[in-house]
């Protein structure tokens, strides 16, 4: 099947951007597609790659680079979203990109199920 | 495989957008973001329609001042929505009720639907965003 995934919430503070990350993984793992990852309101935080968490935990931001580099997702950053919130080019992590908010309904539209991780 | 063949090609798929507003207009910024996201989806021709409950109905409601908590109303852009030829909204009955408003309070048309319609008309749906 192919997911299209929508992560609302920043790392760290809530559970959603962990629950997505780990979805994804599951997914991959048993031979489905994610066809993008949307990070919207506060989950544009999760593109930073200024965080430094202490070292005996997860890196949120990291796993997320990771999942672009050994597997292709396409994660994207919500523009509007991103620049409220102080998030840029200069400042996305590895394998991120900004783009419109089109790229999430072109997902709703493309991917067989839409899932939001989020309150 | 011969059911794909046999069905020809209509151009670009319209699916089912319902968006579920849950959250009071301002204190977080769920509300104003999901107006953004709806705005968008409209741009795409699909079929869009947007459901106000639990707290959410009172994105709605009608003489927002939000001058004392220096934030800006954004409760006019409901009424644009037309505009995008967004017509369907609906608006859960009980969510109303319980906070003691009635259709008359809120700025544009809506259509007033028990939880059963509701949960009929949900499960219609291609893609549901809940913020």
């Amino acid at each position: 099947m192919k997911f299209g995934l929508l992560v609302s919430e920043g790392p760290y503070t809530h559970q959603a951007s962990d629950t997505a990350y780990q979805f994804v993984v599951a997914a991959l793992a048993k031979g489905h597609e994610i066809q993008r990852v949307f990070f919207y309101h506060d989950g544009v935080n999760n593109a930073t790659r200024l965080t430094e968490p202490p070292q005996d935990d997860r890196h949120v931001v990291n796993r997320w680079s990771a999942l672009a580099t050994e597997h292709k997702v396409d994660l994207v950053v919500c523009v509007a979203a991103a620049l409220r919130r102080g998030i840029k080019e200069e400042v996305l992590a590895p394998g991120f990109r900004i783009s419109g908010l089109g790229q999430l309904v072109d997902s709703g539209i493309k991917a067989d199920r839409l899932v939001t991780f989020g309150d | 495989m011969s059911e794909q063949q046999a069905t020809p090609a209509v151009g670009p798929k319209v699916k089912k957008f319902m968006f579920v507003n849950r959250k009071a207009p301002y204190g977080t910024i769920y509300a104003l973001e999901s107006l953004e996201v709806v705005l968008i989806t409209a741009t795409f021709d699909q079929d869009v329609s947007l459901v106000f409950m639990d707290d959410g109905v009172y994105e709605l409601v009608k003489g927002q001042q939000t001058k004392g908590i220096g934030i800006k109303n954004f409760s006019p852009s409901y009424r644009a929505l037309d505009g995008y030829d967004v017509e369907k909204l609906y608006v859960d009955q009980d969510s109303l009720a319980q906070r003691g408003l009635t259709e008359k309070d809120l700025l544009v048309p809506v259509e007033v639907l028990d939880a059963q319609q509701m949960g009929q008309l949900m499960q219609q749906q291609d893609v549901i965003l809940s913020f």
